[in-house]
């Protein structure tokens, strides 16, 4: 090895990632859009929501969604028929997306701009977690089958997040979940997160969370 | 779980480094790994075997891997320990009121370069 020389680098697997993380961040306050990062497991009910979401905010705002997923582009479809501008990202195997897929997804919803853009991550409760994409909000689902011990099994996931929407609230009784239960189990990690309770099926409990989330838009914009 | 997303990330920096530098070899890369950054350094190791002869910038280099222990500090009873062990609960005083010093590092140290 005596013919090496050593370089010193000390980059970070986060500080290469928040670069394009700030590059989401300036883009989107200099084109004045509200990013929302939405996370939950596979069958959390994400696009569900996410069309109850369309549907409330539609009038008011123009929105446009990036579907991340490993493959196929079904929720594409759903969203773009909901009045949503989609544009579908496949991660290329990734479990997650970061700041340059997210910054490369954006390109594709511009240069006029939705003023309301959210991000349908991957759905996995570990990954996303790690990656900041840039957003205004990072938004997520647990849904009632998966069970009110979540927060403790996923804690950075629970950490990370700003908002919490219970989905499938329907089915409490169903599956056993204690909102009570889930509450407790989050307050250690994340003690001021607001959690919504909501049924993307039913839309009950989505006008709270909307007024909510419309103020956070208000207040960026 | 995205450790290969991981290593395809490293070798791009690892291109950007040597082009900044002049390199166009490299013999080793150190990756620091910490305890709890979420990164399984078998599944690491694996990708960048299976990567590196993709990449003629790497494709001899060998990779190093530093763990770093993680490690918790007490603000109740000011003192470290254990974070793998105890959790997010100090085993000195009981208080959940800790935070972690280190061990969720995930960092390219340094490379020896031709």
């Amino acid at each position: 090895m005596a013919a090496f020389e050593t370089i010193d680098v000390r980059v970070g697997l986060e500080e290469e990632n928040e670069k394009y993380a700030a590059q989401v961040r300036e883009l989107c306050a200099g084109e004045g859009i509200f990013l929302i990062n939405l996370m939950a497991s596979p069958g959390a009910g994400k696009t569900t929501v996410l069309c109850r979401i369309i549907d409330a905010l539609k009038e008011e705002f123009s929105i446009g969604v990036m579907e991340a997923d490993v493959d196929a582009d079904v929720d594409a479809v759903t969203v773009s028929e909901r009045g949503a501008r989609a544009v579908q990202l496949h991660t290329g195997g990734s479990c997650h997306m970061d700041g340059r897929m997210t910054l490369e997804g954006l390109a594709h919803l511009g240069p006029d701009y939705p003023q309301v853009v959210v991000l349908e991550n991957v759905g996995n409760l570990v990954c996303p977690a790690e990656f900041d994409v840039g957003s205004n909000l990072k938004l997520m689902i647990l849904s009632v089958p998966e069970g009110d011990d979540k927060p403790l099994k996923y804690p950075l996931m629970f950490t990370v997040s700003e908002c919490l929407l219970v989905n499938k609230i329907d089915t409490a009784q169903i599956f056993d979940f204690d909102l009570e239960k889930c509450r407790a189990n989050l307050k250690p990690i994340n003690p001021q997160m607001p959690v919504f309770p909501v049924s993307g099926k039913t839309g009950e409990g989505m006008e709270p969370f909307i007024a909510w989330l419309k103020e956070r838009i208000h207040e960026s914009h | 779980m995205h450790e290969l997303g991981v290593v395809t990330h490293v070798i791009r920096t690892l291109e950007e480094v040597a082009q900044e530098n002049d390199v166009t070899k490299i013999g080793s890369v150190t990756l620091t790994v910490g305890e709890v950054s979420g990164i399984v350094t078998e599944q690491i190791i694996d990708c960048w075997n299976w990567f590196k002869k993709k990449t003629p910038l790497v494709c001899e280099a060998e990779l190093k891997i530093e763990p770093v222990p993680a490690v918790t500090w007490c603000t109740a009873c000011e003192q470290t320990y254990e974070t793998v062990k105890y959790g997010k609960t100090c085993p000195h005083c009981g208080s959940k009121e800790t935070y972690l010093l280190q061990g969720s590092e995930f960092a390219i140290k340094e490379i020896e370069a031709e």
